[in-house]
């Protein structure tokens, strides 16, 4: 089964973020190399990528004939998806596992973070017999 | 083998080979993981070769040369660097030639290779992966590409999957008669499971997909070559050819899941069901009753109906009461109450639901929902249809199968 496993913020949270020092960068970023390390030889990697910063995000709606009308401020409060992994699993449970390590990496001077991760399953192609 | 541009004769070859090469390599040199390792790059060797040069005179000799000259390399390396740390090894304990090694097929080794892939012991993703690339003679790339994961990660779970094989000390040969019940079984779940892998709704002609289910069938199809008597695995292989009859006239243009009763049966595959309708008739006159022989008993009397109004639900429900004195399962139960609704009318299935409510064990699963809200509109109660339906359509994590829930949703809408 797989999953994806979202990790969300606010333009507050980011701008938090741009104050780490750069020991505590390191010590996050390896944090998660180490995990997609883990992942790979436990066969359960599929994918991961991080995303540009809220600052550059767009909303997009199909104005006249298609024709994009963009949308870029937003109130600080509002969530923005930064980063997601997929991972291949067995249960449930494994999803929440790894969801829990990404969300307690290292934060700024060691802390451990609580960065809220949506699981979520993605849906399967293939179907069962119907009545 | 999608990428190699290889003609289906060769391709089919290279399949069938691959075990019975695999067999020989491991007798030799007794080392399952490594021997494994040889095989693949002797068949990649194959592919790029092959239609280069010609097929050999005898393809097995040449790919039983090459692995063994990989693995000798390998032992030679491995050689060097352990007489530096120890002179005990010498050669010769580990190296023979490769014209003692080519000699005759003495037995398929197919069958074993099989009981070591399917080892209880492994999970099943790893059994997966390792009967498809050590008996089914794929390469990492093309399972990892029919399972949507990056070709490192397939690459991690084989050798995961070859380091559980020899950390459970299985020996290279069959299991004892007291094991091979459960093995046996343990097997065919496998073939089962890599089967309805591919039994999915086409992802469109431009995407190669490797056809797992075909892969499954041909797999079964050897094991049931090497065990004809034994009737669990003619009965599975009858239950995949007639389920995979059903294939073509399964999903519409859009992808969108058709039901049994609307699907055009004219599209239903006539080879696989006569094979599969002879494959259980022969079977099932052996005496003992399994209970995939029983599941393949009910497609074949679904396929035997020309329309849906005339199947004959009195002999499924028959057969369904057989295979719940057998097995314990609740999907087995549930689809019990629709035969018995299809028999006995829909408030008699409807009661067998409540009784499923019950054993708790389909709690939350879409599909208890997904037959209740069938069975509610038969029974004529739509917004009680309407409410299943929906609920079956959160509940569950088929992308075609909630677009075909939340269709009925809006039918049912329609008509209220």
């Amino acid at each position: 089964m797989k999953y994806i496993l979202l990790m969300t913020g606010t333009k507050e949270g980011v701008d938090s973020y741009k104050a780490w020092s750069e020991k505590d960068i390191q010590t996050h970023f390896a944090h998660l190399t180490s995990v997609r390390s883990d992942l790979s030889k436990s066969g359960e990697f599929v994918a991961t990528e991080g995303l540009s910063m809220p600052q550059q995000a767009k909303v997009v709606r199909a104005g006249k004939d298609y024709a994009p009308i963009t949308d870029g401020v937003f109130p600080e409060a509002k969530e923005f998806v930064l980063g997601y992994w997929i991972v291949d699993v067995e249960t449930a449970e494994r999803a929440y596992e790894i969801a829990a390590l990404l969300s307690g990496g290292p934060g700024p001077g060691g802390t451990r973070l609580s960065m809220p991760i949506e699981v979520r399953q993605i849906m399967s192609r293939g179907s069962g017999e119907l009545p | 083998m999608t990428d190699r541009y290889l003609d289906h004769g060769t391709e089919h070859l290279l399949r069938e080979l691959a075990p019975q090469v695999l067999g020989v390599v491991i007798r030799r040199f007794h080392d399952f993981a490594g021997a494994e390792d040889a095989v693949q790059e002797a068949l990649i060797a194959a592919a790029f070769q092959w239609p280069k040069e010609g097929v050999p005179d005898s393809p097995r000799a040449w790919l039983i040369q090459v692995a063994c000259r990989r693995m000798t390399d390998h032992l030679r390396s491995e050689l060097a660097r352990r007489r530096r740390e120890t002179a005990l090894v010498t050669e010769r304990d580990y190296l023979a030639s490769v014209a003692e090694i080519d000699s005759p097929v003495e037995h398929d080794d197919t069958l074993i290779l099989l009981f070591m892939c399917c080892h209880p012991a492994l999970s099943r993703p790893s059994a997966l992966a390792l009967t498809l690339r050590a008996v089914g003679g794929l390469t990492t790339a093309e399972i990892a590409k029919a399972f949507l994961v990056p070709e490192a990660t397939m690459a991690q779970r084989i050798s995961r999957a070859k380091q559980s094989v020899k950390s459970s000390g299985t020996p290279f040969r069959l299991p004892t008669d007291q094991e091979r019940t459960q093995r046996l079984s343990a097997v065919l779940h496998v073939l089962y499971l890599i089967f309805n892998e591919g039994y999915v709704a086409s992802a469109g002609p431009q995407v190669q997909r490797l056809e797992l289910s075909r892969e499954a069938i041909r797999l079964t199809r050897a094991l049931h070559h090497l065990l004809p008597n034994d009737s669990e695995v003619g009965g599975l292989l009858a239950l995949m050819l007639l389920t995979n009859a059903r294939r073509k006239a399964r999903t519409g243009p859009n992808e969108e899941l058709i039901p049994l009763d609307k699907q055009d049966r004219a599209l239903w595959d006539q080879g696989e069901i006569s094979e599969g309708i002879a494959l259980i008739t022969a079977t099932l006159s052996k005496g003992s009753i399994s209970a995939y022989q029983l599941q393949a008993a009910i497609a074949a009397v679904h396929s035997e109906a020309t329309k849906a109004e005339d199947t004959d639900w009195p002999q499924i429900l028959a057969l369904y009461e057989l295979l719940k004195h057998m097995s314990n399962n609740p999907m087995v139960m549930l689809n019990h109450a629709i035969a018995t609704a299809m028999v006995r009318g829909p408030s008699e299935g409807l009661r067998l639901l409540t009784v499923l409510d019950e054993d708790g064990r389909l709690t939350g699963h879409h599909r208890l929902d997904a037959v209740r809200a069938y069975l509610l509109e038969m029974a004529g109660d739509c917004s009680g249809a309407i409410a299943h339906y929906r609920l079956a359509a959160e509940r569950t994590t088929s992308l075609p199968e909630r677009n075909y829930l939340m269709t009925q949703v809006a039918r049912l809408s329609e008509r209220a």
